[in-house]
């Protein structure tokens, strides 16, 4: 038997998004599905608004909205008959029409499944997901392949959702979703969880925090090439040139050290022509946790 | 638009838990939803229609069945019957529900309130409905070309009909379940190929090499296509063929409940 989760403990709440942030392979669908009840566990206990997915019925199918990281239409079908076919099992079924104007599907209304693009597939899905007005709802990868219009509008959406009181767990392995959409995060590896929390307690976290790295910042700027800037700042901040005339300054960078590198600036005549500053991401976190090897 | 959730707010207005609709309207809608795919998509209709009614004029034109009863279309109706049975619930059904599992509506469908149950209650239905009217069809296009049943072949008929269909679906969901879609696809029209010709569906077995005849009654398509002659030219319930239509659905029917992936 091949154990492709072990040691995964997990809840979520009412009226929270709860995101499961791992790399590719890590175990979140797995994860995900075995909540479903789409995947059969070979032990544990899971309960789904109180009830186990593996053996309840209708009912609890009902309260619940899944959109499958593949999406799960048919692709010979239209997306409003389709919708319109998946309300029919619902007793209460989200008015159609107002999902479809809300995603903006009535722009490929008449576009059969597998002419759509990947963003278009992505919201008809979540439609299909939601048209059963779900209390609890399962999205796997919801921004993969979104323009960013769409993007916008699926989180302007999951945000409504989740204040309205529905409760949300959703799979991504990229950060900046998880930090701007989740109330509490789970860091999957491995096909366990190896960090939880608020993304706020996470930024905390980690070796770098333990190291005492944790206030690290990335100063990156753009200017001439080859400038000699050996010395300009203290050792424990790396300054790298990364390519020809783009430059990273990375560490416990203070103002001071701001100060120092604005006034060398000044002595030599060097204008950058765009510079940034990055606080430590959630991805920082994750990286800092799981590790740099690629798997 | 208001994006309530069924069932979380407390108080007045609060919206009602959700519920799902009646298991019988659930069924009745995906059987609707699976026989328009089937009826829309233009090659299962060139499967389930326009070859056997081919096959059909083919047959009352050649001399085939020649001396196996009356006239050759009322040799030939029966066994085109049973040939539709196959078409439509072993490989029509066989291939979509393969590539369902292909594109994951399974399991998406899976977990809305339809449910595994359900799901497979609207694929039988939807063979069902299909077979009504490739049965409507092919008994005008017969009656046109001067078919004349037994009166009493109807009702035994007509059930050994469905009983085909039955043991062809569980076989072709146990292929679509099993293996690869394209493999699906190559085996299921494979088998209406060779079972069509050689398997006593549409030619009796006593015009098939001797050898091949005892293993064609043992064949879903021989047993089929011997009851369905026996019903619509004698009027007789075939108990040996039925016996053998029903060991093959509760065969196959457990094999796929067994081994059907729904990944």
């Amino acid at each position: 038997m091949l154990r492709v989760v072990s040691g995964v403990s997990l809840s979520a709440e009412r009226g929270q998004v709860t995101a499961l942030l791992g790399a590719n392979g890590a175990g979140k669908t797995t994860t995900l599905e075995c909540a479903q009840g789409l995947q059969k566990r070979s032990g544990g206990s899971i309960s789904l608004l109180g009830q186990d997915p593996a053996t309840a019925g209708a009912e609890l199918r009902s309260r619940v909205g899944v959109m499958l990281q593949d999406g799960g239409l048919p692709p010979s079908a239209r997306p409003v008959p389709l919708l319109r076919h998946i309300a029919g099992l619902y007793a209460r079924p989200w008015p159609v029409d107002d999902l479809i104007q809300r995603l903006g599907i009535d722009t490929f209304s008449r576009t059969t499944v597998r002419r759509l693009s990947g963003g278009q597939k992505q919201r008809l899905a979540l439609a299909a997901a939601l048209v059963g007005r779900p209390e609890v709802l399962f999205l796997d990868e919801p921004s993969a392949g979104l323009d960013p219009q769409s993007r916008q509008l699926v989180f302007e959406l999951i945000g409504e959702l989740r204040d309205s009181g529905m409760g949300i767990i959703l799979t991504t392995h990229l950060m900046d979703d998880a930090q701007r959409l989740a109330d509490y995060v789970y860091i999957i590896d491995g096909g366990r969880n190896v960090a939880e929390g608020t993304v706020q307690e996470l930024l905390q976290r980690g070796p770098a925090v333990d190291a005492g790295t944790d206030h690290v910042r990335t100063l990156t700027f753009d200017a001439k090439p080859g400038l000699d800037l050996a010395g300009v700042l203290p050792a424990d901040v790396v300054v790298l040139e990364e390519r020809a005339g783009s430059y990273t300054a990375t560490g416990t960078l203070t103002p001071r050290h701001l100060a120092t590198l604005a006034e060398w600036w000044a002595a030599h005549d060097v204008m950058p022509a765009a510079m940034s500053l990055q606080a430590r991401s959630l991805e920082d976190v994750f990286l800092d946790i799981s590790g740099k090897d690629i798997r | 638009m208001n994006p309530t959730p069924a069932g979380t707010a407390a108080g007045a207005g609060a919206p009602a838990r959700q519920q799902p609709a009646s298991l019988l309207r659930r069924i009745l809608l995906q059987g609707k939803y699976e026989s328009l795919a089937m009826l829309r998509n233009g090659e299962q209709l060139i499967l389930a229609v326009v070859l056997p009614l081919l096959a059909l004029v083919g047959l009352t034109v050649t001399p085939f069945l020649d001396g196996l009863g009356p006239s050759r279309i009322d040799v030939a109706v029966p066994g085109i019957l049973a040939l539709c049975a196959m078409s439509t619930a072993f490989t029509g059904q066989g291939i979509a529900t393969g590539f369902d599992r292909r594109y994951g509506v399974l399991r998406f469908l899976s977990t809305t309130p339809l449910g595994r149950s359900g799901l497979i209650a609207g694929k039988v239905l939807s063979v069902l409905a299909v077979l009504c009217l490739q049965v409507a069809v092919v008994a005008t296009v017969g009656f046109s070309l001067g078919w004349q049943p037994t009166a009493a072949g109807w009702v035994p008929g007509l059930l050994l009909l469905a009983l085909g269909a039955a043991a062809f679906t569980a076989l072709g969901l146990l292929v679509a379940g099993t293996v690869r879609p394209e493999a699906t696809l190559a085996i299921t029209n494979l088998l209406w190929i060779l079972l069509g010709a050689l398997g006593g569906i549409v030619i009796p077995a006593e015009r098939l090499p001797s050898a091949a005849q005892q293993i064609v009654g043992l064949l879903p398509s021989g047993a089929l296509g011997e009851a369905l002659r026996d019903a619509f030219l004698h009027g007789a319930l075939n108990g040996a063929a039925s016996l053998i239509l029903v060991l093959w659905t509760v065969i196959a029917g457990a094999a796929a409940i067994r081994w059907f992936k729904w990944n």
